[in-house]
């Protein structure tokens, strides 16, 4: 099976070892990736802060950069919503329906839940928003994170709350992103985990940009670079 | 009094709430417990999902066909021996009240609790003709003692806690008739008690009572008032005149549909299989209630609302403020800051649309929300309340053709938001040329070393209060993948 990857413009520009991760991962359990050059960004933030004349020529160039593959996998549950709720809107059907969150194409289409993972440290999950309610990841995540060899998952209090990022929020409201994004972060922290994970790099910018703010020593770690860890080769 | 009249922009109003820890705690611990309640209430029904989408089925049916079962309920309370009227507006609306109120010869009224009459600021208006309204729900009378607005569409005393209850009790409540009891506690069944023999006397000597309603049924002209204190039965049964301020969207057509409602509303409001009280009336009947009824029904701006195809969904809500109780904005932002009588997710895309997006608050109002999507999880009409808020913003930022009072208008793109524009013009530009955003991001990691971790100004100065910035990697995906030689390329 070969798959494309749509690493995303955050991952891409600020967190590569995210997509290397995938790669890393999904060439483990024996899929091959292509990564289209092409590619730049699902016009998520350009969308969600009201302009709709810039997202419509990225959802385009998106359905057409992707049209080949048959799944694209990227490991962004925002960006992923993206693409399946809004881009049909837009008038770029073409790639949506094909493109699968990462936790939804290791346990839907490879359907395995462990993934031969090993990763020997105590983490707390936080289920990001778009991920939760808009892709309904359910409990896809948290049965991958279970599987890992040497992970010992703490529970988060009030973990479906929202961190606060939300793109352009967290500078539009800067107040109430931080108030929210404090909440999280002593929620993180009371877990007393040495690390918090979820499937967005972008609302993990947010909480551990607070958490280093704070001094707080949680690290902030995307799910992908959990799975692709392994004895031989710890992530 | 008290108005929404030149309130800052959401963002200002909320950085003052956030740093107010007594209203955060009240807020908290409010929202909280009810939002528990709630949850457990719906997961009694294992229908719950059925309902809702019967809900959101029943309003967008009767929306479609507005005007139909607008003449039919106007028929059907004329019928019954009630008097309907129309108003465009809140102004309108305030006149004829205010000129119903006059012909009874009465200088006072009784007040059930109401969002319609909140939202044309009809007590103001009243005060200015002479007339003055007595609110007669416990929190409503707590902001009315206050000289407060309330900030919650339940709960509008929300931001209070029993303390400062008592305080406003003790200090107000003998300028407005009787006075508070010697020596008041701020023990909940106390200030019940206290509440209640102050409006008894208003109960009893009021002529005039002045209410919303829940629902119309458009089949037999009924309104329906749902209550918890009894406070409403008693003004919509007392007084010898009853006048009811109505929005044109709170009409059901059938007693069948009105059924969906009464197990919609209770659990996702109260967190109650049932509320209390539930009073419904059809024009007047002799020797029992009212002599007279008035039937306002009130347009400002639902029918421009109405217009827009995405935004209509508003029109669907119930008033049930479950969406207030799970935003973890409003939460920290309080009601007060939504500058309306409507805050919380459902004010932030119901606001905007009665009022317009003219003013800077009410344009800031479509970006008073993370995108959470928690609002619409718990809205028992299905109001996808993210999406709405999302197409406001195109309206606030793009502008474009909707209609403004009754007539299709040209809505230019707000001020203000020309760095933002730019910014978002020069990354979809530069996100279109992958060679481009190669660059881009060639230049951020060659520098890496000398770039700050926290920004002066901008959008990076307000990121940079509270967080830190990432590091910029020494490479990008991009190149990385390149020197692994297994492009596929461009």
């Amino acid at each position: 099976m070969r798959v494309a990857l749509f690493v995303t413009c955050v991952n891409d520009t600020l967190y590569p070892r995210t997509g290397q991760a995938v790669v890393t991962l999904l060439e483990r359990l024996g899929v091959g990736v292509d990564f289209p050059l092409a590619q730049s960004c699902c016009g998520q933030p350009q969308f969600n802060t009201g302009y709709r004349r810039e997202t419509v020529p990225l959802a385009r160039r998106y359905a057409e950069v992707f049209e080949e593959y048959e799944y694209i996998v990227t490991p962004s549950g925002s960006c992923a919503a993206m693409v399946r709720d809004n881009h049909p809107k837009l008038g770029a059907k073409g790639a949506a329906a094909r493109t699968y969150e990462l936790t939804e194409f290791l346990t839907d289409v490879l359907e395995v839940t462990d993934v031969g993972a090993y990763y020997p440290h105590t983490v707390t999950y936080h289920p990001t928003c778009h991920g939760l309610r808009m892709l309904k990841l359910g409990d896809r995540p948290r049965r991958l994170l279970q599987a890992v060899q040497g992970l010992e998952l703490r529970e988060l209090e009030g973990a479906e709350e929202c961190c606060g990022f939300g793109g352009t929020f967290a500078v539009k409201n800067p107040d109430v992103s931080a108030a929210m994004g404090a909440d999280k972060a002593r929620h993180i922290e009371d877990t007393g985990a040495s690390a918090v994970c979820t499937v967005d790099n972008s609302c993990l910018m947010h909480i551990g940009g607070t958490l280093s703010r704070r001094d707080s020593g949680v690290r902030p770690v995307h799910l992908a670079e959990i799975l692709a860890s392994t004895e031989g080769d710890v992530w | 009094m008290s108005t929404y009249l030149g309130m800052p922009a959401f963002p200002e109003a909320a950085a003052v709430s956030t740093r107010d820890t007594r209203l955060r705690g009240n807020l908290r611990h409010a929202t909280h417990t009810i939002r528990a309640k709630r949850a457990a209430a719906v997961a009694e029904m294992a229908d719950w999902q059925q309902l809702r989408a019967a809900g959101a089925a029943a309003k967008d049916d009767t929306l479609r066909h507005l005007d139909t079962y607008l003449e039919q309920l106007e028929t059907a309370v004329t019928t019954a021996g009630g008097t309907v009227h129309w108003a465009a507006d809140a102004e309108e609306a305030n006149r004829i009240v205010a000129g119903l109120v006059r012909a009874t010869g009465e200088t006072e009224v009784v007040k059930v609790k109401s969002m319609a009459t909140q939202e044309i600021g009809l007590n103001e208006a009243l005060e200015a003709e002479g007339i003055r309204a007595y609110e007669t729900d416990l929190a409503e009378l707590i902001v009315q003692l206050g000289d407060d607005l309330p900030s919650h569409i339940l709960v509008p005393a929300i931001h209070r806690n029993r303390g400062e209850i008592r305080d406003i009790f003790t200090g107000e409540m003998a300028a407005w008739g009787r006075p508070a009891p010697e020596g008041l506690s701020d023990r909940p069944a106390e200030l019940a008690e206290a509440a209640r023999l102050h409006l008894r006397e208003k109960f009893l000597r009021a002529k005039v009572g002045i209410s919303g309603a829940n629902f119309m049924v458009a089949e037999t002209g009924t309104l329906v008032v749902l209550e918890s204190e009894g406070n409403g039965r008693m003004c919509l049964t007392l007084p010898e005149t009853l006048i009811s301020v109505v929005g044109i969207e709170k009409v059901v057509p059938t007693w069948r549909d009105l059924e969906v409602f009464m197990q919609l509303l209770p659990r996702s409001s109260t967190a109650e299989r049932m509320n209390p009280y539930t009073t419904m009336w059809t024009g007047t009947t002799d020797g029992d209630g009212p002599r007279d009824f008035h039937l306002v029904l009130l347009d400002n701006g639902r029918t421009d609302t109405l217009a827009d195809q995405v935004g209509r969904q508003a029109l669907r809500c119930i008033r049930c403020s479950a969406c207030l109780n799970v935003c973890p904005v409003y939460e920290r932002a309080g009601g007060h800051a939504y500058g309306s009588p409507y805050p919380g997710p459902i004010g932030a895309i119901l606001t905007p649309q009665l009022r317009g997006t003219a003013s800077a608050l009410d344009a800031s109002l479509p970006y008073a929300s993370s995108l959470c999507g928690a609002c619409y999880e718990v809205c028992p009409v299905a109001i996808d309340i993210p999406e709405v808020l999302v197409h406001l913003r195109q309206r606030v930022v793009e502008g474009g053709t909707y209609t403004v009072r009754g007539t299709r208008t040209v809505i230019r793109p707000a001020k203000g938001h020309a760095a933002e524009r730019a910014a978002m013009r020069a990354a979809r530009w530069t996100f279109q040329r992958p060679r481009a955003l190669g660059a881009v991001q060639r230049l951020a990691t060659r520098t890496r070393r000398i770039q700050p971790r926290r920004l002066p100004v901008g959008p990076g100065k307000a990121w940079g209060l509270t967080r830190d910035l990432p590091a910029v990697p020494e490479k990008s995906f991009r190149e990385w993948w390149q020197e692994r030689g297994k492009g596929a390329g461009e």
